[in-house]
Order: C-alpha cells, then structure tokens, then sequence
C-alpha cells in the first residue's frame, strides 16, 4: 500500500514539525504521517480509505454471519445453530451488511473520489466529514456490543414492533440496533451535508453540473436520499428508545397503538435506502465502462436524470414492503402501481449501458467484468422484483426465499459487484500499485459462479414455498438439494474474498502505478497515484464532460480521436508552484464522535456514562469550534494566495508521456 | 484558482471565498440541514396526530389539559425572538458590537421564557395527571414539543456561546454570518412552533 | 437540480435588498396581529371556516418568516428549493402514510 507509515505524503507545505503554540489548552496537530495521523486526519483521501478499510471489515464479520447461517441450512434439522443464535446471526449478518458494509464503502467511494472529480482539493466541510468516519466507526461498535454484553439484535434488519418491543425482546439487543444505528446515521446525515455542499459549490471552474462525472451525480442523488430518509428512521428510532427506555406505549397494541406505525416510518426510510445503497455502485459502473469500451457514456443527460427519478419516485413505493401488513386494497394498488413504474428509470440505464458497450472497443478487465456483472445480475434482481410489484403474486412470494433471492441478487449481485469493480478500478489510483490481474480473475469467477450458486437456487426454494428467517427445515420438503448447493456456493464467495485479500497484501510489492493506467476520461487521472495530499497542483478550468478524455484527445478532420502531444497531468514531480493552503489536522473529530457511545452505553447501564459522553461531546463542540483552521506558527509560503483572482491555469509540464494513440 | 477547502476560523477571517454557485458554504449547509429537519419533526407531527385519535385508556386527554391562554402568549415570545433575532443580525452587519450583543441577549431570554413556559406546561400537565407514559396522546405529546424544546435550548446555547465571543473581541462583521447562520436554525425552531401551535394546540379534534 | 452562478460574488459584502429595521417591526407587528386571530378561534366559534382559516393563517406566518426573517426572499433560490423540497417532501410522505392508516377517514 502506498499510503504507509514509511512513505510520508507529498505534503509541500512542509508541515511536519509539531508547532507548540497553544490557544488554550491543547494545540493543534500538525503531522500527516504516521499512525496518529490517522486519528487526527482530515483528509478526505485518507477518510474514505478509513471508510473503506472499516467496511471490508465489517463485511468480513457479515461474512462469517453468512456462512453460520448456510451452515446451519445446508442440510435439515441444522444443529449449527440454536433458533436464538441463528436469529442473532441473520439479524447482524443483514444490519451489518447494510449499514456497515455496503453504505460506508459507497462513502469511502464517495469521499475518496468526489473533490477529484468536481476538481476540488477536498471536501466543504474536512473537520466534519472526519467526525463522519469516527462516528460510523463507533456506531458500528454499538451496533456489535451485543456479541459480547448479553446478546445481539434478534429481530431482524428491519426491527418490526412490537416483537422490538420489552415484552418480546427484554434483553440490550435491539438497545445495541436502535442505538448503534441512531449514531450511524448521524454520520449518514452528517456526510450528506457535506458531500452535497461540495458538489454543489466546490466544483473547478467551467465544471457545470451537467459536466459533472456520472459517479458524481449518483453519489449527489444519494446524498440527498440519505438527508431525507435518516431523519424518518431516526424518528422511528427514538420513538422506539423512549419505548423501551421509559415505557412509552408508540408501538404497543395494549396501549392502544399502531405497530405498523414502525412498518411505515422504517420502510418510508427503507425504501430510499435501497437506492442509496444501489445509486452509487451505478455511478461506479458508469465510469468502468466507458473507459473500457473506450466510448463516452451512451445518454449522459439520461444517465443523470434517470438517477435523479429514481432518487424521487423511490419515496412513492414503499409499501410494497407492507403488502401482506393488512394495509388495504386501496393502499396496495396504489403502491403496487407505483413500484411498477419505478422499474422505468432503471431500464433505462440498463439500455444505455447496452448502448456504452455497443461499438465499442471493449477490453475485458477484472473491473469492466464486474461492471458487466452488476448490469446482469441486477437485471435479473430488478425481473424478480419487477414481479414483487404485482401485489397478488407478491402476496405469495413475501418472506420466503423468492425475496432473499431478489434482495441478493441487487444488492450483493448489483451493489457489491459494482463496488468491487470499482475497487480494482480505482486502486491504483488511491494506493499506487495496481492490484494483480490473475489473482482478480480468480476473485471474479470465484465470486460470480460463487454468487449465483448461492441465491439463484433461492428463487426456486422460494417459490416452493421455504420461508425466510427461520432457523431450520424439516426434511422431506424436498429443499435440501438446493439449500446445500447455496451453501457451497456461500463457501466459494467466501474463498473468492480470500483470494482478493491475498492480492491485497502480494501487491504491495507491484511496481508503482502510473497517474493515469487505464487512460481514463475523468480528472481523478489526470493526477499522480496516489494523488499529493492537495489532490491537483493547479486546478484545472473546465470546458467538457470528460475533461481528462478531451485534454488527452483531439478529433482530426476524418473524426477519428488522435493523442495530443506532450499532455500533462495536473500534478507535477516539483510539486506546485505555490504551496496549496490546506487546513491542518484535527482531533475534535475523534473526540466529538466519542462522546457518542458513552451516552449511548449510559443510557443502558448508568446515567453517568451519559455525563461522561455529554461532556465529551460539549467539550469536542467547542474545542473544534474555537481552533484556528491552521496553526498559526506553520509556515505560510503563500500569502498572496488569499488574493482571489480567476486565473486560468495550463496544466504544468510533466515528463513526456507516451503519445501513441 | 485555488478553492480553500475550509473556512471557519478565528485567526483567519472570513473571506468571501469562491464557490460555484457564489453562496456560502457554511450558510448552504445550514438550509440544507433545515430541510432535513423537515423530515425529522414532520415524523413527529404525524405520529402525534396518528395518535391524538386514541381515546386515553387512563389518565387526562392532552386537549382536555391545554391553557391556550397561556400557550399563545409563549408562542407570541417565541415569534417576537425571532424579530430580535434578525435585528442582532442587522446590528452586526452594521458593526455595532453592543446591539448585537443586547438583541442575541434578548433572543436568549425570550427563548429561555419559552421554554421555562413549556416546562410550567408540563408541570401542570403533569400534576393533573398526565405523566409521559400515562397514556398515548399524552406521549406523543411529550415527545413532539420535547424535541422542539431541546431544539430551542440548543439555540439558546448557541446565541449565549455569541454572546461570549463578541464580549471577548471575537466577533467583528467578518463574522456577521456566523450570527445569521445561528439565526436560520433559531427561525426555523420558531417556524415548527408555528405548526405545532396550529395543528396540535389550535386545531382538536 | 441547481441554478448555478457561474459569476463569482462576493456574497457576504453584497447588501441585498435589506429590510431595515423598522421593516422588521413592522413584520412582527403583522405576526403577532395574525396570531391574535389564530388565538380568536380558540374564543369565538367560527364553524366550518376553522380549520381552513387556520391552516392559512399558520402557512402564512411560516412563509413571512421564512421569506423575511429567514432572508430567503432576497437570497439565492437554491436555498428556497432545497428548504422547499425538504417541506414538500415530509407533508407528501407523511400525509401519504397517514392517509393509509385511515386517519383522515371517521
């Protein structure tokens, strides 16, 4: 990996000195290298490797859940797990696998890539989105603590009242869900804050929005999804906590209550958080594919439109998830029709991704194979679902197997194929060393033939009639050849991801990477890899989509696309010609988002944990409010800097790249 | 150009630095944070009317309970710290250290009265028998106006916190959108107590 | 989504056109007299038109504020839309949901 205690970042301002120069108690670090460093980081570079790292982890515990429960089920009359144990197991391994998996690596995507693409040296808000990282981390933490304090959530990702209620579920678990949950998702919402300021404000000169890349929009879409979709979750969320805390009666029938108030609060989240998990692993694919049919991407303008009706007609459907709640005929038809049409805006980019291959010089890759993959399987995912949509049919398919199947197919088949596509395409980018090809070959087919063995046999258990969540199956239904194969399958995935951890730790010994390795279309190539902390020595003026493709390429008079001589990346070995004056590190972040999990345990065990976090969080508040964005003894080479004036900068001159076609 | 990529700080002023759409990052953010309260105090509205319809199993109705004698002149001091509000904003624009401090003071205490009136409010409330799980109504109830309280007493946090930094010479009128940015989070508080008093104090069933 | 400028403005130094003090109070004095009324429906009985004036009466002091304290009717309209979006979106939903749990039917 590149970015290693041994290889300091190219931080030309030269900030490696600690300064003491105290305002108040505690001074501000300054050292970007080093194991500290991380902790203090504010660097949206590092943030979403954070972001990354934390998530291939969780997605190793999900993983493991996973493998529990087709232990369990590989044969009838499992006796790998006790009912409550496997009820633990599929809870974490869904609760996980969302929340800490596929949503934090669309973040580390998100982070990693957006102030690249828009041009930008980071994010609006570095101090926050750092705090955005810490906060998930601990959320996640929360989320796990049952394992070891008395027992995890057992009542499913989704957390239906009033089983989630004291009577049914007496002990911490669904305390450690509703609050660890409640602290991620202010780091979603925090993040969404960020993220749509920097896109909306922090974009190069020239970049319009619809000169924006498409992974860029998608992830702007999804920002927006997640500021809207937190809030009702977490509504539903405290309303559950005073419930459960205090006796509040919100989802108790004795009380005279509506437990589907809870079905429609989360699944009115719910539902936009499905395209939140799948939006971004679109705009990954969107990227992957023009670069490797070497082709611009077919219907732009519809790419970016179709993903912004998605972003609004998702709040219209989601009581599809209710079908079977007892909503009435009235409220099932109107949701069964809108969930048919939803299906519209995601056609259409499955034709443009058609139309981007179509005629194009296609190089098969391990990336651009992932891509593929993501279209055909959420193909198949969006068919299935297509006929959840169909109330009566739906009415049969609901909690069996047919949906876990639909549900895999579009999340791990669509989102996360998408999302380790884009980790091989843009590793080398963020670590400097590609990663191996063989190796991701075998990752792929393992994973891909691992994949369909698992959860397409569960079309068919579903529609005979297996029914989801449930611990064990009598033998003599006729489900055992099937469930035995998904095991197998389950097993390959997991050797797959062995292989991919492998090449993760053998490519640090590959040769550095190149800035700009695939010949891609977007400015994150058109800087060194890894990129200098300040990401562009001059920030580029832009004047097209595919800024990077056309500074690289001119069409001749025969319109055939023809290598521009000597063309220069935004970064050069000498560094900028005047020190980018970037914020310095910050631990308030850190220390803000620690607070957190204090309260949180506190308010399950004794209220003075709850003081110690409050105070924590009080005192993060001010701290971070108060400290000067630099520190006020570092060197500033670049005073003249604060003089704003429009420059339209040329790119500076590097060593001569290769100027064949 | 160079886009700087953060810009609160004291040692350095504000500058109006670049941004695509020419708006502040800091004051961007703060409108799209109130659009995502939105959501979180619309939630809370609905489930109180979802469950202001389920007759008390025990206990007082909320309605029956209500002084809106009372609860009108607590709204009236909430809208009125809204005017002192912008005027704080107006007196920092205007560099007048003392009328920025005396309007976010004013802010401050009429908030604090506010909700020193909700706390009287839920006294009686309480006294008369309607304790926070006594029955449903009663605890959406609580719930919805605690929430807006805890909102409005983090306000009051904020404006004192201002009120402090300008007394120390922290706050020239570089910083005058700090103040204005504090003051759309307060107006949007007083705005959801609009709805509040509307729909579940003016409007019963 | 946005209308963006292209144009860079220094933001924080432009005065838009700026209600003046006295405006201010003035808006106020409209707040509170549209209040007193909001208040008269709790004395005086008036009939079907109670709910529907008072749902108007409360929409127009969240719009006065919001246009003139809140500033937004001399701001950029991106601020208007992402707030208006966020209102739009909470009362369809909500009342989407609501109206599936039968609450608007006796």
């Amino acid at each position: 990996m590149a970015v290693t205690d041994e290889r300091p970042l190219e931080l030309t301002t030269g900030d490696d000195a600690v300064v003491g120069h105290p305002l108040g108690a505690f001074t501000r670090p300054t050292k970007t290298t080093g194991w500290r460093s991380w902790l203090t980081t504010i660097d949206h570079k590092k943030i979403g490797i954070l972001y990354g790292g934390t998530a291939l982890f969780f997605f190793f515990i999900g993983g493991i859940e996973a493998l529990l429960i087709r232990m369990q089920l590989a044969q009838p009359d499992g006796q790998v797990l006790t009912a409550s144990q496997y009820n633990q197991v599929f809870t974490m391994h869904g609760t996980t696998m969302v929340f800490l998996v596929v949503m934090p690596l669309a973040a580390a995507f998100a982070n990693y890539l957006i102030p690249l693409q828009v041009g930008a040296r980071d994010v609006a808000f570095p101090r926050l989105n750092a705090f955005s990282y810490w906060t998930f981390l601990f959320g996640g933490i929360v989320l796990n603590a049952g394992w070891f304090l008395g027992g995890s959530p057992d009542n499913g990702w989704f957390n239906y009242a009033p089983n989630s209620g004291l009577a049914y579920s007496p002990g911490h678990g669904i305390d450690f869900w509703n609050l660890g949950l409640l602290i991620a998702g202010i780091a979603s919402l925090v993040g969404a804050v960020n993220l749509i300021v920097t896109c909306l404000n922090m974009r190069a000169p020239g970049m319009t929005l619809l000169r924006m890349p498409v992974f860029t929009w998608m992830a702007l879409v999804t920002q927006f999804l997640l500021l809207f979709a937190i809030p009702v979750l977490t509504v539903a969320q405290f309303l559950l906590l005073f419930e459960r805390l205090f006796g509040a009666g919100f989802f108790d029938p004795a009380a005279g209550a509506d437990p589907l108030l809870w079905q429609h609060l989360f699944w009115i989240f719910g539902h936009p958080e499905v395209y939140i998990m799948i939006l971004p692993a679109f705009g990954i694919v969107s990227e992957i594919m023009p670069v490797f049919a070497r082709k611009p991407l077919f219907g732009y303008p519809f790419m970016v439109f179709s993903g912004i009706a998605i972003g609004f007609m998702g709040w219209g459907v989601w009581a599809h998830h209710m079908f079977a709640s007892g909503l009435g005929p009235v409220s099932v038809a109107a949701f069964s029709l809108s969930t048919m049409f939803i299906a519209v805006p995601t056609g259409v980019k499955i034709f443009n991704w058609v139309g981007t291959l179509w005629g194009g010089k296609l190089r098969l890759t391990v990336p651009m194979a992932f891509a593929i993959a993501l279209v055909v399987q959420f193909t198949v995912g969006g068919v299935s679902g297509v006929s959840h949509a169909v109330a009566p049919s739906d009415t049969q398919q609901t909690d069996t197997y047919y949906i876990v199947a639909h549900f895999h197919y579009v999340l791990f088949g669509g989102a996360l194929f998408g999302m380790v596509g884009g980790l091989y395409f843009w590793w080398p980018k963020i670590f400097g060393r590609h990663l191996r090809d063989r190796l991701g070959w075998w990752h792929f087919w393992l994973m891909a033939i691992g994949f369909n063995l698992a959860f397409g046999p569960m079309h068919i258990l579903g529609l005979q009639g297996m029914p989801r969540r449930t611990a064990s199956y009598p033998e003599g239904m006729g489900w055992d050849f099937w469930n035995l194969v998904e095991t197998v399958g389950a097993f390959m995935i997991g050797v797959s991801f062995l292989v991919f951890a492998y090449n993760i730790i053998v490519s640090r010994n590959n040769p550095p990477a190149e800035a700009d390795p695939w010949d891609g279309r977007s400015l994150e190539w058109a800087t060194s890899s890894p990129p200098p902390v300040h990401n562009f020595d001059e920030i580029p003026t832009v004047t097209h989509l595919d800024e990077w493709w056309h500074r690289k390429y001119r069409e001749d008079d025969q319109h055939r696309m023809v290598r521009v001589e000597g063309v220069k990346s935004f970064t050069s070995p000498d560094g900028p010609a005047e020190a980018p004056h970037l914020p310095s590190p910050s631990y308030w972040p850190l220390v803000l988002a620690l607070g957190l999990p204090f309260i949180a345990f506190g308010l399950l065990y004794t209220y003075w944990l709850c003081a110690v976090g409050g105070l924590l969080v009080i005192a993060a508040a001010y701290g971070w409010s108060l400290e000067p964005s630099v520190d006020p003894a570092a060197a500033h080479h670049d005073e003249a800097h604060h003089d704003a004036h429009d420059e339209v900068l040329e790119p500076v001159a590097t060593t001569p790249e290769e100027t064949t076609e | 150009m160079t886009t700087t990529a953060e810009h609160t700080s004291a040692a350095h002023p504000t500058e109006a630095h670049h941004t695509s759409t020419g708006l502040s990052n800091e004051k961007l953010a703060m409108w799209i944070f109130l659009g995502s309260e939105c959501l979180l105090f619309g939630g809370l509205i609905s489930t109180f009317l979802l469950y202001r319809e389920v007759d008390p199993l025990r206990g007082p109705s909320v309605e029956s309970l209500y002084d809106i004698p009372f609860t009108s002149v607590s709204s009236f001091v909430l809208l009125m710290s809204s005017l002192t509000m912008v005027l704080a904003v107006a007196a920092i624009k205007r560099g007048d250290q003392r009328n920025t401090r005396v309007w976010l003071m004013t802010t401050a205490l009429l908030g604090a009265s506010f909700v020193g009136g909700q706390v009287y409010e839920f006294t009686v409330f309480y006294r008369e028998g309607l304790g926070y799980t006594t029955n449903l109504q009663g605890s959406a109830f609580y719930t919805l106006t605690g929430f807006h309280g805890v909102h409005v007493s983090l306000g009051i946090v904020m404006l004192l916190s201002l009120v402090v930094l300008s007394l120390r010479g922290r706050m020239g009128t570089e910083r005058a959108e700090t103040v204005e940015i504090v003051g759309l989070y307060w107006h949007f508080v007083d705005v959801v107590w609009i709805v509040i008093f509307t729909v579940v104090y003016l409007i019963t069933p | 989504m946005a209308t963006e400028h292209q144009t860079i403005e220094h933001h924080d130094e432009i005065d838009h056109d700026h209600p003046s003090d006295g405006r201010y109070i003035q808006i106020a004095l409209i707040l509170g007299v549209i209040t007193a009324v909001e208040v008269m429906t709790y004395v005086v009985d008036f009939g079907a038109l109670m709910v529907p004036s008072l749902v108007i009466m409360m929409i127009a002091k969240f719009g006065i504020v919001a246009a003139y304290f809140m500033h937004l009717k001399f701001d950029s309209n991106l601020f208007t839309r992402v707030f208006v979006s966020g209102i739009l979106l909470a009362i369809g939903v909500y009342v989407a949901f609501l109206t599936s749990l039968h609450i608007f039917s006796s």
